[in-house]
């Protein structure tokens, strides 16, 4: 006993004071928002394309286009990129012979729409609001989730995980995952939806009463994320169930998962 | 040495783990001479690291492909045969430990191994062949009248008596964790029985990389198992470096190695904090759910993905650490040595932690060894087998980690063979990152060779991550095999739970912590 009271003194308080205090650090090599700054891109911009050598193919530049391995990155209408489809690999910002497109360190991603996570000149994310008010006054004090890992890959999955630890503590904004969808409010789904995992998340989905909200954590389950065309997947939760929080990432920042969630429950804007 | 065992031995084509050779050096053998071959490395004490099957050169043919381990001699060995016709000789009633690589030899290419004392599908998708071992129509694979291709169907093995009970557990688990499907056979409490149904989370990885490598290739590595990132990433570039003959640098396999390092430290400290939550003993639990995000951090530290996204790149490293850089994680590794030590040192002198740990879920050292087993959890059932000791590759040719076995094989034994390799992966990382040899962290890879064939083997934290490739005559990949851990040690699970409560499922579950989506690809 006296040794767990030591070690319980040596361990501490170590519970995040955020959203009432700052949020703590990111890593500072952390790939989060991206900004697009379309004058310095060679593709789209005339003077960047003569200002830069005959590597950016005289106005035809695709560096960042063929970079992207899930066809996030797109050239038409101008430069944008779909954060809903990136790996945050930044394989993109690494070909750019411009710097047209850099990854900040920016973790607040999460948005209600799927359109909402295309990135642009002069666009950057729309961040989630908060639930109508009919849904928040019911959810916004208590919000009991049913998770469902559905061809994740268990990064997603241990990054949800991690918020019920002690340095998280997401109990305290009254959010909870539960064990059976019967007691949930609404299903936070990892993965790409796999063929073999449809009809067990349609039942789950079936059993939650009521109104009830879905959540896509990871590309993989806003989108398809490596798994995109697979015909073992469906490329994204989207494919089978109305989402009212898209929140991307390969995997999302703990902190990226934490601001969607309080961002759905109004409690940071 | 006997004649006899001579000949087996010349019958395969030896190798190291990671290089790569010329792919008509492997010899053909016929079917039962193949079968015979992996029969007597067995008996002699070497092990399966894969089997698995390949379009053949030949047409309408099937080859099969096995990839020996021989710890002893640090060195591999392989062999082939072609099966043409639609059944081979199952040999796993001789040899056990390839149960699982039949049985998906017989789903991707409709070859039946005649025998097979349980032969179901393993992941439930529909053959590669278009030819089924089942009978099953082509192009339906989880249609409603499909019952036996759906996932959680072909029927169980099954216990009859009046006291018997059955208990179906899952796909949709109570946690946050992956989904599979648990039947226990039970009498009362006592389990008689599990098995252990997957392929849930299946998504084509293998199919997916044919014809590579392609861009998503080190992204289909970097999520076979989210946990394993580095280990099989790690493997993925072997795969491409060895067949460009790509030299990679000290420092970059240096860095390689320490990302392997941290995501054990990572997973071996998460699943101490777990064990204990599961037997109620919420102290360390709590500490070890911190501690944990701590080594994730160490892991952002170096590449910004808290899971090594990004750190395993083609060639080398996709980040390189300055000295800032290298005294921040040596301090933090010291942080971690502290708070891990106060917390986890709680289990092993607290009564009733160790009344729930000592005696359950035994697996037998002779089981693990029939079975197969790998990683802690065949070291906790005292084999001693380890990658980075046995099939040394990267910087673990010159930093030697020994294997450390405990006896018991019980949740005790795995539970303490994870704080030991905490030891070791500390020491390990601390010397690393004090000695960083110069050089780049990345150098470029060329055009694969063409017809060749590689292994590259690396010790996961769950135990050995296995890539096997082999290019086609233009360099590209005409089969990507993958073997995870899990692979090889849900059978080890399944086999701990005979004679135990089903209400320490779960602790026996957690003492193993196997990947759902490693094993399903």
């Amino acid at each position: 006993m006296l040794k767990i009271l030591k070690a319980r003194l040596q361990q501490g308080h170590r519970t995040i004071r955020y959203p009432d205090g700052p949020p703590p650090a990111v890593p500072d090599r952390l790939r989060g928002a991206p900004v697009i700054d379309a004058g310095k891109c060679a593709a789209t911009s005339a003077a960047a394309s003569a200002a830069t050598s005959a590597a950016t193919l005289e106005g035809n530049c695709r560096a960042c286009v063929d970079a992207c391995p899930t066809g996030a990155v797109s050239l038409e209408n101008g430069l944008s990129l779909d954060l809903g489809r990136c790996l945050f690999c930044a394989q993109c910002a690494g070909a750019c012979p411009t710097g047209a497109l850099v990854f900040t360190q920016e973790h607040r991603l999460a948005a209600r729409r799927r359109g909402d996570l295309l990135v642009g000149q002069g666009r950057a994310v729309r961040l989630a609001g908060a639930l109508e008010p009919r849904l928040l006054g019911l959810f916004g004090r208590s919000l009991k989730l049913r998770q469902v890992s559905a061809g994740g890959c268990n990064a997603c999955e241990a990054d949800v995980n991690v918020l019920g630890t002690v340095g998280w503590d997401l109990g305290r904004f009254g959010i909870q995952f539960v064990a059976a969808p019967r007691h949930a409010d609404g299903l936070l789904i990892t993965g790409p939806v796999t063929q073999n995992m449809r009809l067990a998340l349609e039942k789950t989905y079936a059993a939650v009463p009521e109104p009830k909200i879905v959540i896509a954590v990871g590309a993989c389950a806003i989108a398809g994320g490596p798994y995109i065309g697979h015909a073992e997947a469906l490329d994204g939760a989207g494919a089978l169930l109305p989402v009212d929080l898209f929140i991307p990432g390969c995997p999302p920042h703990p902190l990226t998962i934490l601001d969607g969630l309080l961002r759905l429950l109004g409690r940071v804007s | 040495m006997s004649p006899a065992l001579n000949e087996s031995r010349t019958a395969l084509r030896t190798f190291t783990n990671g290089w790569s050779i010329d792919h008509a050096s492997i010899p053909v053998l016929d079917p039962e001479a193949f079968a015979q071959a992996i029969v007597d490395a067995v008996a002699e004490g070497r092990r399966v690291v894969a089997l698995f099957g390949a379009e053949a050169r030949q047409q309408d043919a099937t080859a099969l492909y096995v990839v020996l381990a021989d710890d002893d001699e640090n060195l591999l060995a392989a062999a082939r045969t072609e099966i043409t016709g639609n059944s081979f000789a199952s040999l796993t009633p001789r040899c056990p430990q390839v149960h699982l690589f039949e049985r998906e030899i017989a789903e991707q290419y409709g070859l039946v191994p005649e025998g097979h004392p349980w032969l179901k599908p393993v992941r439930h998708h529909a053959s590669w062949t278009g030819r089924d071992a089942w009978g099953r129509e082509a192009g339906e694979p989880n249609l409603p009248g499909g019952e036996l291709i759906a996932p959680g169907g072909g029927g169980f093995y099954r216990l009859e008596g009046e006291e018997v009970h059955e208990v179906a557990v899952g796909p949709v688990h109570a946690g946050i964790i992956e989904p599979g499907h648990f039947r226990f056979q039970c009498q009362g409490e006592l389990v008689h029985h599990l098995e252990i149904a997957l392929g849930y989370q299946h998504r084509g990885v293998e199919r997916a990389m044919l014809g590579g490598p392609h861009a998503k290739g080190i992204h289909y590595a970097e999520t076979v198992a989210g946990d394993t990132t580095i280990a099989h990433a790690t493997s993925y570039c072997q795969v491409l470096e060895s067949l460009s003959r790509c030299q990679k640098t000290a420092r970059s396999q240096a860095l390689r190695g320490i990302s392997l390092e941290l995501e054990r430290l990572a997973n071996h400290v998460g699943d101490l904090g777990a064990l204990a939550g599961d037997v109620g003993f919420l102290p360390t639990a709590s500490f070890c759910g911190r501690i944990r995000g701590d080594v994730l951090n160490m892991t952002a530290r170096l590449c910004g993905s808290r899971f090594g996204r990004g750190m395993i790149r083609p060639g080398g490293v996709g980040f390189d650490v300055d000295t800032a850089r290298i005294d921040t994680l040596l301090r933090e590794i010291d942080a971690f040595d502290k708070d891990a030590h106060a917390a986890i040192n709680l289990l092993w002198s607290t009564p009733s932690v160790m009344a729930r740990f000592e005696g359950t879920g035994t697996l037998p050292r002779q089981a693990a060894l029939d079975l197969g087993i790998v990683g802690p959890a065949a070291r906790a059932s005292g084999l001693e087998r380890d990658v980075r000791q046995d099939q040394p590759c990267g910087v673990f040719r010159f930093a030697h980690i020994p294997a450390s076995t405990v006896e018991s094989g019980d949740v005790f034994g795995r539970a303490y063979m994870r704080w030991l390799e905490i030891h070791q992966s500390m020491r390990f990382i601390r010397e690393q990152l004090r000695a960083m040899p110069a050089g780049a962290r990345q150098t470029p890879v060329g055009a694969l060779a063409p017809d060749s064939f590689v292994a590259a083997l690396n010790e996961g934290w769950r135990g050995e991550v296995c890539h096997v490739a082999i290019t086609d005559e233009a360099g590209r990949f005409s089969r990507y095999k993958i073997v995870d851990a899990s692979f090889r040690n849900w059978s080890g699970l399944a086999y701990a739970l005979r004679g135990q409560q089903i209400s320490d499922f779960p602790l026996c579950n957690k003492s193993f912590n196997l990947s759902y989506c490693g094993f399903d690809l």
